[in-house]
Parts: structure tokens; C-alpha cells; sequence
């Protein structure tokens, strides 16, 4: 298996002077592969903002680093397992939320938690049922056994996700800023030493495999696949930030995809070094193994560390303590090579940087592409049947519904730093040494990019930033996740380059600095590609929780709403108000889709600087503590997102709601229902605190409206004066609470 | 009077049960390494949750091995405190502590949820704190917190009133629908006859401060808490 092209290959020669070896051939063809050189997305990533006043690290290291004061720092990065999560459901899942873990570890945090972002083909295939099943089962078992909570992110369904799944996970690590590790094998002399699981053949060209796309006989493929141990990965990380506190190392970084070859060369070459290995001492799980095999497995739970000259005894014992193997296998050098031995003999001879950060950068050709159905407008603007049954149907929609037969299975409060649980807009975990708080959460949205990629890239951003803000937090920086087809076709290229244009420009006006992320190509089977799939995973600031128990707590805020604001209503009387307001905007929506069968239209039409408005006056009136709860209002329109503040919560019955909206503005009680006009959030406030809110809306310059009053137990809604949704929330709640139950089992 | 936490290397809850003692009770704990074989110097040692060591084969079924289960067993016989949470449950009823067995939860997935429980028994060092049939919010996160014992051993559970807390609805009643894993009726938490080895699924831990939805698991500790520190005046 060569991936190279002939002018790759043309290329190492005339740089070697000479034919490089099989095993070299192997080690070029890896680390050269799409997944590791990024050769195909590179002169587009350049584009991205990657800088601000917080952040320490952005892309290039093994996660981005970023500043929340007081001498803490969090370290965050998302990684796809698309490719082997098709293959093999439960461990493709699985040890990809185990490589993203050890990519936090790495940096000397600890992690402190995951979300996942999935996405699979619609539900009545019992193929996809049982892809979902073992990926939710894989996500489970690795986070739940390896202690980290599992806290948020999405799932998606779409005929395209079929045979391309794609599970997105991103991890989350607390640091004091001292205490930031990088993966850079500095001081020639040091010591090269390997922990963790031994090396076994599994996950031999795991790089490559991600790196091409499907056929027929994607099944033969498994072996590709890694098996997870998360036991295991809970041993390294203690061990790892245990031996991270004696000052013995020197950097360290994770055998991931292309393992030991890709570990040691990148090392080496971010720190100008070389690296000499020696294979024969390389822990082995099998017998007779290769050069090629050891240096390009991909098995899981392994590190390679560089020690200090003469403190490998220390390190040593402490892994010894924790049960793990804890081998010198090599030593840093100062010309710049990787040089390899196994047998006795000089297997490869490469200079670091060639394999590391030479690949050739690929301007792959671009064709802009017009995507998406005809839609008869009139018909959609008709209503289809009475507007409650409307509504009935849309809560019925998978992408709508209740995800609590995902996250329940997944420990999200272990470590006891959740005090914003799974269900609502983002998860909020305490920062417990400090008054902070930090919101996280995924956003993307494939049928928009897939329509309209630089604008669905944008939407994906606001929206990903308004999640936070509706808890109450600051949206400081992001990551992404950016899922595509084949690079080599060009209308996929035209729509990565768009995508990166439009989040470029989302991220620059709404301050959110991208710190890293991954790209993941060849999302297609049989020449079916998925959509534009950019997945945002943004992290958010609060200041001034109070995480001490109540009986100690601090009379003055006693009044006020507490920190996170949740999305739940909360007391009779209380005004619905909404911020921003709803144009007719029901290309790609959630209604289109779900209704008419139909992907396309215009996307919403976002103004980013009447975004970043209506966040920043959200924030202003959370600050000045009236705002009992704000729900962002996006997919499936005003209709969905009323309902859902309705929904029972963590200790709260369901309430109800009265609604009583107008059609000025905009075409059809469809539009006004189901449209996703972005840049709106529901808030409640008590009716006293009107005029304050009035006030802030003035002075951000934004749109609201009253909707109605918070009471009672039925979910009514009168439009122009006709009342056409009165139906009890309890019933409205189990339907959309029992659509993936019906599908999946209890 | 001081408390102990065992660590094992695949727990997890460690931390929680550590950071409850420490900063909400504002009470002397040391970690406790699960090689170690003595437990001179504790007055209450907590088992928490996580996967003691990988938990592949059976929850629990390794740990009862463990250099620092034999300290355990002298240190209950000697009639000092036990907490069991989750995986402390389970390691409890495979060392023998308790009676009984943790299965598969009858869904046969991985459960994550608030849910609550009954105080059947307040006369325990761990539940004085608490009103007979005061009904808890807690959480529970387990794939193995299905209880079952045989007929004999439920009888005699029954008799001497150690059936501590059992799932129950937000208004005290013990219904099927309310029994999240299939527990034997709905059983959530049991003791040993000398009432001072408790072990139990729901986590005490995770609900020690109303930030994190609930603080009904707090009692549970101050109950401990205050037996210890009456001890200490002896």
C-alpha cells in the first residue's frame, strides 16, 4: 500500500539524493497521508483568525491553549473518528474519544470533559439504528470508565450520513498556565522513552485509511481499526500528570494516527532536533514484527516522552507505581534525523522536518457548485393540516427530539463540576478553585453549508456563540471539526474554501479565535459524499459563580437569577419576550425537511453585527440579573423552542405558556412558527422588569417583541387573533421525549 | 477523627468523595492507596465509584483481592465506618461486607439520571441526619446497580431493617416505573447487620451542594460527621 504520487515520490527522492527504502516509503507515505500533512486544507486554514488576547496556543500543537485569568487555562481541541466509526461502531467510537483525551493529557491538563458531535443516516434504516447504537455505546464505556463527563454536543440525521457517519469528539482539559506542556523533543542527549500499552499490528495505516474514500468492501478494512482500553488510558493520564509535576520532562505527545513515526518526527522537528530509536526495545504485544509494522501501529494508550538525561529513574518509578510499561527506546540528537534501528541494522534514515512539515501543499482545483431542491414556496407557506397537528409532527423529528437516550448513557457528572447538565442550550461546569465557570458546546449545521456553504458556516458560528450566551456566558474561542468529501473533486474544495471564508469572518466579528481543530476528508461512500459538515465547538466564560454551598452563601445575590441562566421557564407571570425578531426564513430548515421532504432555498440570512447585538444585550441583561431564562431560538423555528422552554426540568414540572404573536413582518403562521431566522433568543423576565430590558434593546439597537406570559399547563398560541395551538404540555412533551425510544428501545 | 478515600487506579469518583469531606464538611481526609494494607489511622473510609480496576470481567470482582480490601474487612470487623458508592457497592457485596449481587441494569445500558430515594432506615451512623421516609434527589450513573439476593437473604435484609434507601417517585411511593436499573424491590441501598458498612448506587457525593441540582447526599456525611466527632468527645 503507497499512497504517494509519483510526483510526491519524484519529489523525496531528488530531497533524499536518493530512493528512499520500503519502510521509509511507509513512514513518508503516512505521515505525507491527507489525515496527518493536511495538504489539501492547509492554504486555506491560514485564513482563520487564530489569535486574541487569551489565547497562548492556537493550531500547531496538540490542542489550543487558552487563558480564563487567575492563573488557569483550558485546553481544548476536536478531533473526527468518522472513517473507523463506519467501519467498527463501538471501538471506532471509542478510541476516538480516547485519542482526543490523550491530546488534552498531553499538554499537562487534565481533562475535564467531552462532547461529541454525531451524525448518522435517518433512523428507519436499522443499519443506521445500529451504527448510532455502538457509537453511543463506544462514546459511553471509554469517557464513563475513564472518568471525564461526558457533558454535551449534538446528533444529527441525514440520507447523506448513511454510509458516512460522523462522530466528532471534543475534549476539554483544566491547567495552571505554568503548568502547559508541549510535544517538542528539546536538548539533544535526552531521553526518547515509550509508555503505555505495547505496540501491536492493529491500526496499521489507520491515516491512510482515513485518508481515502469508501467502497464495497469497507468491511475488510477492520483490522484498521484500534480496540480501545480506557483502564488503561485512565493509568496514563495519572501517571502522565504525575510525572509532568517532577520537572524531569522535557515534552510529550501521543502515538496516535501513524504512532511512533509520527510522535518522533514531529517532536524532533518543532524543536530543531533529530531522534534516534532503537525498535528491538519497543514493548511488543506480537512476535515477528516488522520495522514498518511497529513504526506505523496505531495501537491505542501510548505515549512517547522525553526525559531528561538522568532523571529516566524517576519517571520510571512512577509508572511503575501505576502498572505501566515504561521503556528508553531512544534518544534525542541534533542533526535534524529520524533515524531508526531494529535488528542492528539502519532501517530508516529521513530528516525530521521532511517527514513532518514538507508534504507538498495542494491549491486543489475549485468549482463553485449550486446545491439543493426546487421548492414551490406557495405550498410551503399552506398549511399542511391544523397548526397544532404541525407542531405534534415536528416534535416527532429525530433532529428536534429529546437527545436524553444519548446523553443518559453517558456519565456527565462525574468530577462534580456540571452545574448546567446535558438538554439545555450548552453545558456550564464550575471551575471549583476559582468563581468562574466555563459553557461549552458543538454547533453545526450540514444542510446549510450544503446549500450555502460560506453563509452555513457562519450561521453554524453564531449559533454555536448564542448557546453560550444564553447561560450566561462569554464566548472566548472555538475549535473546528471540518467534515467534507474528496478534496479531489472540486466542487468539495470550492465549498471547504467557502466554509473557511464564512467562519473566518463569523469568528473575526463575534471575537471568537480558532485555536485548532481537524479536518476530515473522503467523507463518501461510492461516490456519495456528505454534506459540508463544519462542526464549531466553542468555549464560553462566566464570572462570578457561586459554587459555595448555600449556607454559606452571600445575601446579595440571593435575589437575583442564579448563574447558568437555563433555558426552562420558571414562574407564573413571568413576560416572554423575544430578542431579535423572525423574517421568513425557511430555506433548509427544519420544516422543509421534515414536512416537504425538501433540502433547499436560501439559507437564513444573517447580519453578523445585529448577532453579535443581540448576544452582547443578552449578556448586558443577564448581568444586571433580570433575566430568569433564555433559550436560543434556531432550529425548528420559534414554535420548537417555545415548546421546549415549557418541557419539564431538573426538579421542575412542566408549565405551560400563552402566546400571542401577529404574521406583520412576515408571509404565513407557517413562517412565523417553523422559520429559522438566526440572531433571536427567548428570554422571561418578571413583567416589572420590562422597561429595563427596553432600555438595554435601545441601547444595543435591536428588535423584540412580547410574546406572551409564562402559566397554566397547556402550551397555547394565538395568531392575528385566532387561537391555533392549545394542547397540553405534557402530551407535547412525550412525544418528542419518546421519538428515539421508539427507535432505539428504552 | 479523619476520613479516608481509597483510591483505586480506576477510580473516578475519588475526587468527588474527597472534595465533599474536605471543602462542603470542611473535615481532616487523606487519599488511601489501594496497595496499602493497614487503616490505622481512620475513623471512616469511603469506596467510591469508577472502575476499580478496568472492571472488564465483573464490577468489583478484582478489587475484592486488593491489598487494601483486606484492611477493609479488619477495619469493618473492628466496627469502623464503611461507605460504599457504586463501584464501592459492588466491591462491597464482592468481598462479602455486604450480602448480595450488582447486575446489569435491566436495560442493559449505562444509566446517568437523577432519581429518587426513600430513607427506609434512619437508625445507621450514615442516615440519623434524615427523617424516616424522607424522600432524596440524587443521581445514579451505573451499567452494573441492578440489585438481587436470594429470598432468604431479602427476608432477612427486611427483618433487621437494613434496606436503607429504595427508589421510590418525587412522592415517597416504591413503583415499578420508578425502579430505573430492575433493583430488587427497588432497592438502592443496603447495610451490614452491625449497621456500619452501608453501601449504596445513588451518589451521595454528586449532590453535596445545591449548585449541582441537590444537596439531600450532604446529610449523609454530616450524619457520619456528627457520630464521629460524638466518638471523638468520648
Amino acid at each position: 500500500m503507497n499512497d504517494l504520487t509519483p510526483e510526491e515520490y519524484a519529489r523525496i527522492v531528488e530531497r533524499l539524493g536518493r530512493e528512499p527504502n520500503p519502510v521509509e516509503v511507509g513512514m513518508l507515505a503516512a505521515m505525507w497521508s491527507e489525515h496527518c500533512s493536511y495538504k489539501s486544507s492547509k492554504v486555506h486554514l491560514r485564513r482563520l483568525p487564530t489569535s486574541g488576547p487569551r489565547v497562548l496556543q492556537g493550531p500547531g500543537e496538540n490542542a489550543g491553549v487558552v487563558d480564563i485569568g487567575d492563573g488557569w487555562c483550558i485546553v481544548f481541541k476536536i478531533e473526527s473518528h468518522n472513517h473507523p466509526s463506519f467501519i467498527e461502531p463501538y471501538q471506532g467510537a471509542a478510541t476516538g474519544v480516547g485519542g482526543i483525551l490523550r491530546d488534552i493529557f498531553t499538554m499537562g491538563a487534565r481533562p475535564i470533559a467531552v462532547l461529541d458531535s454525531l451524525r448518522f443516516g435517518p433512523l428507519a434504516d436499522p443499519r443506521n439504528r445500529a451504527i448510532m447504537d455502538g457509537v453511543v455505546r463506544g462514546i459511553a464505556d471509554y469517557g464513563n470508565c475513564f472518568g471525564v463527563p461526558t457533558v454535551g454536543g449534538e446528533v444529527f440525521f441525514a440520507e447523506c450520513y448513511t454510509r458516512n457517519p460522523l462522530v466528532n469528539a471534543m475534549a476539554v482539559g483544566l491547567a495552571r498556565r505554568e503548568q502547559i506542556f508541549y510535544a517538542r523533543a528539546s536538548g539533544p542527549g535526552n531521553t526518547v522513552l515509550y509508555v503505555g500499552a505495547k505496540t501491536g499490528r492493529d491500526g496499521i495505516h489507520g491515516a491512510r485509511m482515513a485518508s481515502a474514500e469508501f467502497t464495497e468492501s469497507a468491511s475488510e478494512q477492520r483490522p484498521a481499526v484500534q480496540v480501545g482500553d480506557p483502564f488503561l488510558e485512565k493509568l496514563l493520564l495519572e501517571a502522565c500528570l504525575e510525572a509532568l509535576r517532577t520537572n524531569a520532562i522535557v515534552g510529550l505527545q501521543d502515538m496516535g494516527a501513524a504512532g511512533l513515526t509520527c510522535a518522533s518526527c514531529e517532536m524532533s522537528a518543532r524543536a530543531h532536533t533529530g531522534i534516534e530509536l532503537e525498535l528491538d526495545r519497543v514493548p511488543q504485544r506480537e512476535v515477528g514484527m516488522s520495522a514498518y509494522e511497529i513504526l506505523l501501529s496505531e495501537s491505542q494508550e501510548r505515549m512517547l516522552l522525553i526525559v531528561r538525561a538522568g532523571h529516566e529513574r524517576e519517571v520510571k518509578e512512577i509508572f511503575a507505581k501505576w502498572g505501566l510499561d515504561a521503556v528508553e527506546i531512544g534518544r534525542v540528537t541534533d542533526d535534524g534525523r529520524l533515524r531508526v534501528f531494529h535488528r542492528g541494522r539502519l532501517v530508516a534514515d529521513l530528516p525530521a522536518r521532511l517527514l513532518a512539515e514538507e508534504a507538498p501543499v495542494y491549491h486543489r482545483p475549485m468549482k463553485r457548485a449550486e446545491a439543493g431542491d426546487d421548492v414551490d414556496w406557495d405550498r410551503v407557506h399552506a398549511e399542511p393540516a391544523p397548526l397544532e397537528e404541525v407542531l405534534r409532527q415536528m416534535l416527532r423529528s429525530p433532529n428536534l427530539a429529546s437527545k436524553q437516550w444519548v446523553y443518559r448513557q453517558y456519565d456527565h457528572m462525574v468530577r462534580t463540576n456540571t452545574i448546567l447538565l446535558p438538554g439545555a442550550d450548552a453545558a456550564v461546569l464550575r471551575i471549583k478553585e476559582t468563581r468562574k465557570a466555563i459553557a461549552l458546546t458543538l454547533d453545526g449545521n450540514g444542510r446549510y453549508c450544503y446549500l450555502n456553504p460560506r453563509a452555513g458556516a457562519q450561521l453554524a458560528v453564531a449559533e454555536a456563540c448564542r448557546n453560550l450566551v444564553v447561560t450566561g456566558a462569554l464566548p472566548i474561542a472555538c475549535t473546528n471539526c471540518l467534515n467534507f468529501a474528496s478534496p479531489e473533486r472540486p466542487e468539495v474544495m470550492w465549498a471547504f474554501s467557502e466554509v473557511i471564508d464564512g467562519m473566518a469572518e463569523a469568528c473575526t466579528v463575534l471575537e471568537t479565535p480558532v485555536t485548532g481543530g481537524n479536518v476530515s476528508f473522503y467523507n463518501e461512500t461510492e461516490g456519495r459524499g456528505i454534506y459540508p459538515t463544519p462542526v464549531i465547538g466553542m468555549l464560553g466564560l462566566i464570572e462570578g459563580v457561586n459554587y459555595i454551598p448555600a449556607n454559606h452563601g452571600n445575601a446579595e445575590r440571593r435575589n437575583r437569577p442564579s448563574l447558568p441562566i437555563t433555558p426552562w421557564f420558571k414562574t407564573e407571570g413571568d413576560l416572554i419576550v423575544l430578542l431579535g425578531r423572525t423574517n421568513d426564513d425557511l430555506g433548509g430548515s427544519e420544516y422543509l425537511a421534515w414536512i416537504h421532504g425538501l433540502v433547499g432555498g436560501d439559507v437564513p440570512t444573517l447580519d453578523l453585527h445585529l448577532e453579535r447585538a443581540v448576544q452582547r444585550a443578552c449578556l448586558r441583561a443577564i448581568a444586571e440579573g433580570i433575566i430568569k431564562s433564555a433559550h436560543d431560538c434556531s432550529d425548528g423555528g420559534l414554535a420548537i423552542a417555545l415548546a421546549e422552554c415549557c418541557f419539564s426540568s431538573h426538579r421542575r414540572e412542566a408549565i405551560g405558556a400563552d402566546l400571542v404573536l401577529t404574521t406583520e413582518g412576515v408571509r404565513s403562521p407557517i413562517s412565523l412558527l417553523f422559520s429559522e431566522t438566526p440572531s433571536r433568543i427567548l428570554v422571561t423576565i418578571e413583567p416589572e422588569q420590562l422597561a429595563t430590558l427596553e432600555r438595554i434593546a435601545r441601547e444595543f439597537r435591536i428588535p423584540y417583541a412580547v410574546l406572551g406570559r409564562v402559566g397554566g399547563s397547556r402550551f397555547r398560541v394565538t395568531i392575528d387573533g385566532k387561537t391555533v395551538i392549545n394542547a397540553p404540555v405534557h402530551e407535547l412533551e412525550a412525544i418528542w421525549q419518546n421519538v428515539l425510544p421508539e427507535y432505539l428501545g428504552p | 477523627m479523619k476520613f479516608g478515600v481509597v483510591v483505586f487506579p480506576g477510580s473516578n469518583c475519588d475526587h468527588d468523595a474527597y472534595h465533599v469531606i474536605s471543602k462542603v464538611l470542611g473535615q481532616p481526609v487523606d487519599f488511601i492507596w489501594h496497595e496499602q494494607t493497614t487503616l490505622g489511622e481512620y475513623d471512616a473510609v469511603i469506596l467510591p465509584g469508577g472502575f476499580s480496576y478496568g472492571d472488564y470481567l465483573r464490577a468489583g470482582a478484582l478489587a475484592r483481592f486488593s491489598p487494601i480490601m483486606g484492611a477493609v474487612r479488619e477495619f469493618a470487623a473492628r466496627g469502623g465506618f464503611v461507605l460504599g458508592i457504586c463501584n464501592g457497592f459492588q466491591i462491597l457485596c464482592e468481598s462479602g461486607l455486604l450480602p448480595g449481587a450488582l447486575m446489569r441494569n435491566r436495560g442493559r445500558r449505562f444509566l446517568c439520571q437523577f432519581v429518587h430515594v426513600r430513607v427506609e432506615a434512619t437508625d445507621t451512623p450514615f442516615t440519623h441526619l434524615y427523617r424516616p421516609g424522607q424522600v432524596l434527589y440524587l443521581p445514579i450513573a451505573h451499567g452494573e446497580g441492578n440489585y438481587y439476593c436470594d429470598p432468604e437473604t431479602l427476608a432477612e435484609l427486611r427483618r433487621e431493617h437494613r434496606i436503607v434507601f429504595r427508589y421510590c417517585d418525587a412522592n415517597g411511593r416504591v413503583t415499578e416505573a420508578a425502579n430505573p436499573n430492575g433493583s430488587l424491590d427497588n432497592i438502592a441501598g443496603i447495610c451490614n447487620r452491625e449497621r456500619n458498612v452501608l453501601g449504596m448506587m445513588p451518589h451521595p457525593e454528586r449532590a453535596a451542594e445545591e449548585i449541582l441540582g441537590s444537596s439531600d447526599g450532604r446529610a449523609l456525611f454530616q450524619s457520619l460527621a456528627l457520630v464521629l466527632a460524638a466518638m471523638a468527645r468520648e
